[in-house]
């Protein structure tokens, strides 16, 4: 199968979808002639023109708010949002507007748009522009969120998430552009709320979201080579998310730890984490593990900022410790 | 035009000028050999605007900056040792290298700090205004903006407030004819000046690449505000020679070459001050010369110290999430 950086599958999949479907726009800073800062969307205002391609100034709110008032009356908006931290600029129009207009209309109202934007530290960006803040609108009812973790999973999610009728926020990773996966030339979609698993195990379960995939798949490796065997599940989305699959695999293996690369306190591990203690508890031959970026705002220092976020080698440790049956917890 | 008839001034302003161009190259020529993590935004082009304005300040008075920090940086009166130190995130840095160059601060000369928000700074600017007011002190916050960031939202609504209760601050947009990689004609409608006077606000345009010009305008506005006359607005017509960032090197899809050559070659701010301060007799080429290699200097030892200087231990890293709570 042809290989495609994870930037070129996001960029076919929305392509594919404009061409499907009129209703769709792209809108955003630089989404047009610059392609975005990444280069991710590089040739399609050629092909769709400025109407379609739309840059705008530089009013994340204000175009957010645009975005919402298209897809209430008709359109499928894409909001291109440059850097995942910017995210508490469109705060209001997503979380108060978008996401609550169909409950608060009894259903009459629809919102289909999806915020595409990014997430990950370790670019040397500081605390602005290194956050990753996923778990902050999976907690608002009414949004969607997708976290891809190859250039397959961007491309299919992405191409559901255009299709689904209600606000989706889907975060790349933004170290992950370049890299490239095996991606069929025939069309796919990957839907929401099934969870991949991409290794089968039996001694514990990784359960990992977007950056943290690549992280968790090579803390099994060195699992593996001491006769450990791990499991590795991406849910791929965490709302909705496919309970049953990591339900499963926790029954199977007893052990869980869970990482993605939002901060430790409040985040998407505790939810998952909790949601397994809950519902595998009698399963379990030790608590869940939480590995999240440290509670500290990204330093830019190279020597500091490194260690604020999971790496194999931690995840492996902790790995072996729940199977030595110790009683601890991750940071 | 009231002009400073102090020579002294007048070759200190020259020589900030040289400073920030002397920092910049030394950054360009870091990021080009790999030895500065990340991506950095050069002030090259603009050093009038800063050096301009901060001139006009004390230390008690108070800016807030920019992803393009550097230039205000250097112009409020840092160290290029803390600054180097800064950017390659080690432990002397002005931050302790948590900022990096996009967060750059220097408490001692009033540097609030640069902002990897555009537009972020300007609630920052007129609650730091609005502190002098009820505190009753007669400094002044200096808010610098590009003409980007009069797109975001948060600029009206402050500015209304500023207007409002008569605060001391004066905004100052740096008008590089760009945000990004897009024209500045096609991202905002109308007049920028206009935006501003829309409010009631005292409104100028200044020649942002005349250092004279833009310090005489100052000084003025400041002493003004000092008088609670404010808030200001000022409008620079500038220009950068960099691209967006380091990284941005192909960019003749949003901007010809041949306009950076004019600019360069017809506009610079340096050169023609130089050539000014000359044909006045303020200083002679050999002096102006040595000047520049004086800093050229300057800038270079700092950067090898820089790069000696060690990174913050890592146990740094959990600390200062939270400031202290005096002791009971
Ligand atoms: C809120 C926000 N949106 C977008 C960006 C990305 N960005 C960084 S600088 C920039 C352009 C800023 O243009 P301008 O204000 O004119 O300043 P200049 O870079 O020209 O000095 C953009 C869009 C950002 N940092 N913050």
């Amino acid at each position: 199968m042809r290989e495609i950086t994870l930037s070129k599958a996001v960029n076919e999949a929305i392509a594919e979808e404009m061409r499907r479907d009129g209703a769709v726009f792209l809108i955003g800073e630089d989404v047009a002639e610059a392609g975005t800062p990444f280069k991710v969307l590089s040739g399609l205002v050629e092909e769709f023109g400025t109407d379609r391609v739309i840059d705008t100034p530089i009013s994340e709110p204000g175009f957010m708010g645009l975005a919402v008032g298209a897809a209430l009356t008709g359109s499928r908006p894409i909001v291109d949002l440059m850097f995942g931290d910017f995210l508490f600029l469109i705060m209001d129009q997503l979380c108060n507007q978008a996401a609550k207009a169909c409950y608060m209309s009894g259903g009459k109202l629809s919102v289909p748009l999806v915020v595409r934007t990014n997430l990950g530290a370790t670019r040397r960006s500081a605390a602005q522009h290194s956050q990753s803040l996923q778990a902050l609108v999976a907690h608002i009812p009414g949004l969607k969120v997708a976290l891809p973790s190859s250039a397959y999973e961007a491309k299919g999610l992405m191409k559901t998430a255009i299709r689904d009728n209600n606000p989706v926020v889907i975060f790349e990773d933004k170290l992950m552009y370049n890299d490239k996966a095996p991606v069929p030339e025939e069309e796919y979609l990957i839907p929401f709320g099934q969870a991949n698993i991409l290794r089968e195990g039996s001694d514990i379960t990784l359960v990992a979201t977007s950056s943290m995939v690549q992280v968790c798949q090579k803390a099994a490796e060195i699992l593996a080579a001491e006769g450990i065997s791990a499991e590795v599940i991406d849910p791929r989305t965490i709302v909705p998310l496919d309970e049953e699959t990591i339900l499963k695999s926790v029954r199977k293996t007893s052990r869980a730890i869970v990482v993605d690369e939002g901060h430790q306190s409040y985040g998407v591990t505790a939810e998952i984490a909790s949601r397994i203690s809950e519902k595998a508890f009698y399963h379990l031959d030790g608590p869940v593990i939480r590995m999240g970026a440290m509670d500290v705002p990204v330093p830019f220092s190279p020597a500091l900022e490194d260690i604020t976020v999971p790496a194999p080698e931690g995840v492996a440790e902790n790995a072996r410790r729940l199977i030595r049956g110790e009683m601890f917890h991750a940071a | 035009m009231e002009r400073k008839t102090n020579s002294e001034d007048y070759l200190r302003m020259y020589t900030q000028m040289v400073r920030i161009r002397a920092f910049e190259d030394q950054a360009n020529q870091l990021y080009l050999s790999a030895k500065m993590p990340g991506l950095t935004h050069m002030y090259s082009g603009e050093e009038a605007v800063a050096v301009g304005i901060c001139t006009a300040l004390t230390d008690a008075d108070r800016i807030t900056s920019t992803h393009r920090g550097h230039g205000h940086c250097v112009a409020k009166g840092a160290d290029f040792r803390q600054m180097f130190c800064e950017l390659l995130g080690k432990e002397e840095g002005y931050c302790r290298g948590k900022g990096g160059s996009m967060h750059i601060a220097d408490q001692s000369h009033g540097n609030l700090g640069a902002n990897a928000i555009v537009g972020g700074s300007m609630g920052i600017a007129t609650g730091s205004a609005l502190r002098a007011k009820l505190q009753d002190s007669d400094d002044v916050t200096v808010c610098f903006f590009g003409d980007g960031a009069t797109a975001q939202g948060l600029w009206y609504e402050v500015m209304n407030m500023a207007a409002l209760w008569h605060l001391p601050v004066i905004y100052a947009c740096e008008n590089n004819g760009y945000s990004e990689y897009t024209a500045t004609e096609e991202i905002a409608a109308g007049s920028i000046v206009g935006r501003a006077e829309a409010f009631g606000i005292e409104s100028f345009q200044v020649d942002g690449q005349d250092v004279l010009a833009v310090n005489e305008l100052a000084e003025r506005l400041v002493a003004r505000c000092r008088k609670g006359e404010g808030p200001f607005f000022i409008e620079l017509k500038t220009y950068r020679y960099h691209g967006h960032h380091v990284g941005d090197i192909n960019r003749d899809y949003y901007r010809s070459k041949e306009e950076e050559t004019i600019w360069k070659e017809k506009r610079d701010p340096i050169v023609n001050f130089g050539q000014w301060l000359a044909k006045q007799g303020v200083a002679s080429d050999t002096e102006l010369e040595k000047i520049r290699a004086e800093v050229k200097a300057e800038a270079e030892a700092a950067v090898e110290y820089a790069l000696a200087a060690s990174y913050p231990d890592v146990s740094e890293v959990s600390m200062h999430v939270y400031a202290p709570n005096d002791a009971a």
